[in-house]
């Protein structure tokens, strides 16, 4: 518990009848990045909001640095928040923006003009400090808008969508920044989108929420590797996701039988007759005319799509579904209705908990 | 060739847009206004009529103690009914804002039913409601409040009562468009940096919907000063503002020198108010006018 700055103990968030948020348990380290990742209505901007104090939760305890937090009011916890829409004042100056925190705090001038250029510097916007917010681009609003929460050297950071509304190119360069400051101040960042790769690229780790849940909280490539829920596998990155019968166990490695064919894939605690999901990324996937040991099933090359530097595939099977397969161009060669035997890496391939 | 089609392609879709418009501004508006400034400098004839030669008579008739007198009083009822409006007006007009939409546009149609009722109506109603014998009266000589039935009916606190009542959606409704437009986030954002409630109303609250604040003062203030039913009714024409001098100037006095220079004085007011205005908001902040 030392080490862990924001903490959450069975914290839930209804709306009316509507459960959003459903036991939450996390633990949130200092210094981490810790991403909330999830598709809209997953509540993860309910349990940013809860942990900066404009919601309230209805049942649970959120902690910070060992305190329970519920009876603060939003300008007594010691997060900062940053907008979706930046929300910064329009009727005051970036320097009063960023200002405001210790403005109100009755702070002497000359420290917040010190520590505004100091914060000027960091997001590299001087000699904008007399400009009004609508006079800025997107990415110089954002900045502001960093720049203003940070100001007060909050433990945590929360952050909605920062990037939200900006233009790919720009978001781009914006997650570099983030997490050159991040790593820069040390600061705990809780980070809320619903752009995986986006995810991937910033966090520490990830918690995937799906229906006010936390699917997997691990690393990205933990995640990316290893999903342990059906949801997770489907939402991050491409899969291929295979329903079958566990028909023989040997170790870590299981053979799986389904009514496309027989194949292999990782997984443990499974037990021979139990009915389970396998996802395999599109990139594991193996092709060759001639049959590999092990697996037994047989498809059709449909279509190709030329994506650049790899080829995305579509073979169907033989029970009517189909596998998503990509690799780089010219590595095989294949033809559009060829028969195939497909196969892969039994450690590659994931096997989890069957859920309708 | 090319003027000519200029011509087709930009000017006549303005003409045709603005034209009426602008005919109607200029026949309805602003001519009988330069007529009144004009009538304004003449002099009042023996029988009532305008004798047309240049005069600063009915200006310096204004500044007579009478005259004067009631001026500034009719400036100060409209100041008073102003700031009470505010005083009323703001924070109801922050309740409905913050209310979901359903319930909110419910609550507008409260303020607006009172608007939409005849004025005579309205104000006939709180004469008999204030009269000596009336409910209010009796009500407080039941109760052992007074002895002596109040006198309320034609006094400046009716009148006041009257202005009130009459102005309060027209400082509701502008007060309540900009509190609206007000997101929310800034409120959390300010919360979130530490503000107080208190704080966060005078820092961001209110500066960023003083133009609808604005509004609602030129949208009072304006109206008070020149309104004379009410006045009329509730004062019963024992009590004078500008409004029912200007009235009776045009009317049973016949001196429409005096009359049209009093109002040249209340379009001056009002002139000085909307360019004080102009300065003070920005061009988007207007639509709550």
């Amino acid at each position: 518990m030392s080490d862990s700055i924001v903490t959450l103990i069975d914290v839930e968030k209804s709306f009316g009848k509507n459960k959003v948020v459903k036991k939450m348990n996390i633990e949130i380290k200092e210094g981490e990045f810790l991403t909330l990742l999830g598709p809209s209505g997953c509540g993860k901007t309910t349990t940013l909001r809860m942990i900066a104090g404009f919601e309230e939760a209805s049942s649970g305890i959120i902690m910070v640095q060992g305190e329970s937090i519920e009876d603060k009011e939003p300008f007594e916890r010691e997060v900062n928040t940053v907008f979706q829409n930046y929300a910064l004042f329009p009727h005051m100056s970036v320097f009063d923006n960023i200002g405001y925190a210790l403005k109100i705090r009755k702070k002497p001038k000359n420290e917040i003009t010190k520590r505004v250029n100091e914060m000027l510097d960091l997001i590299q916007l001087k000699g904008y400090e007399n400009r009004k917010p609508d006079a800025l681009s997107g990415g110089q609003k954002q900045r502001v808008a960093i720049a203003r929460a940070l100001i007060n050297n909050p433990k945590v950071l929360l952050l909605d969508e920062p990037l939200g509304a900006l233009d790919l190119k720009l978001r781009k360069q914006m997650q570099v920044e983030l997490k050159r400051l991040q790593k820069k101040l040390g600061i705990t960042f809780i980070y809320v989108t619903h752009d995986q790769e986006e995810a991937l690229t910033m966090s520490d780790r990830i918690a995937i929420m799906n229906e006010g849940v936390i699917e997997q909280l691990a690393t990205p490539s933990e995640i990316y590797d290893r999903p342990i829920t059906k949801f997770v596998a489907g939402f991050i990155g491409e899969s291929n996701i295979f329903d079958g019968k566990v028909i023989e166990v040997h170790d870590e490695i299981l053979v799986i039988e389904n009514s496309a064919g027989t194949i292999m894939a990782k997984g443990s605690g499974f037990k021979v007759g139990e009915i389970v999901h396998v996802s395999i990324r599109p990139e594991y996937v193996k092709v060759s005319i001639d049959p590999v040991e092990g697996f037994n099933l047989k498809g059709t090359v449909r279509d190709f799509l030329y994506m650049g530097t790899v080829v995305n595939t579509v073979i169907d099977l033989k029970d009517n579904t189909e596998i998503k397969y990509s690799r780089f161009e010219k590595d095989d060669d294949f033809k559009e209705r060829d028969s195939v035997n497909i196969y892969w890496n039994p450690e590659k391939a994931v096997v989890i908990k069957y859920k309708k | 060739m090319n003027r000519k089609n200029k011509f087709k392609r930009k000017t006549l879709p303005a003409l045709a847009m603005a034209g009426p418009v602008s005919l109607w501004m200029i026949l309805f508006v602003t001519l009988p206004m330069l007529y009144i400034i004009y009538i304004s400098f003449m002099s009042r004839g023996v029988f009532g009529d305008v004798v047309y030669n240049f005069s600063w008579d009915s200006y310096k008739t204004l500044l007579d103690t009478t005259y004067y007198k009631v001026i500034v009083k009719s400036i100060r009822a409209a100041a008073i009914t102003t700031v009470l409006c505010l005083i009323i007006g703001y924070p109801f007009a922050y309740y409905i804002a913050k209310k979901p939409k359903e319930v909110a546009s419910k609550l507008i149609m409260l303020i607006m039913i009172p608007f939409w009722t005849n004025s005579l109506m309205r104000l006939n109603s709180w004469l008999l409601l204030f009269q000596t014998s009336g409910p209010i009266n009796r009500f407080l000589q039941n109760t052992g409040f007074i002895d002596a039935p109040i006198n309320f009916v034609y006094t400046d606190g009716l009148v006041m009562l009257g202005l009130i009542t009459s102005m309060l959606p027209f400082a509701v409704l502008p007060m309540y468009s900009s509190i609206e437009k007000l997101s929310k986030s800034l409120l959390e954002a300010s919360a979130d940096l530490g503000a107080s409630r208190r704080t966060t109303f005078l820092r961001i609250t209110l500066p960023l919907t003083f133009p609808g604040i604005f509004s609602s003062i030129i949208l009072v203030f304006i109206p008070s000063l020149g309104i004379y039913t009410v006045t009329d009714m509730l004062g019963g024409g024992k009590v004078l503002y500008i409004g029912n001098i200007i009235k009776n100037q045009f009317g049973a006095i016949r001196n429409w020198p005096l009359g049209a220079a009093l109002s040249v004085l209340l379009i001056v007011i009002t002139g000085l108010l909307i360019f004080i205005y102009t300065r003070f908001a920005k061009i988007e902040d207007m639509e709550v006018l």
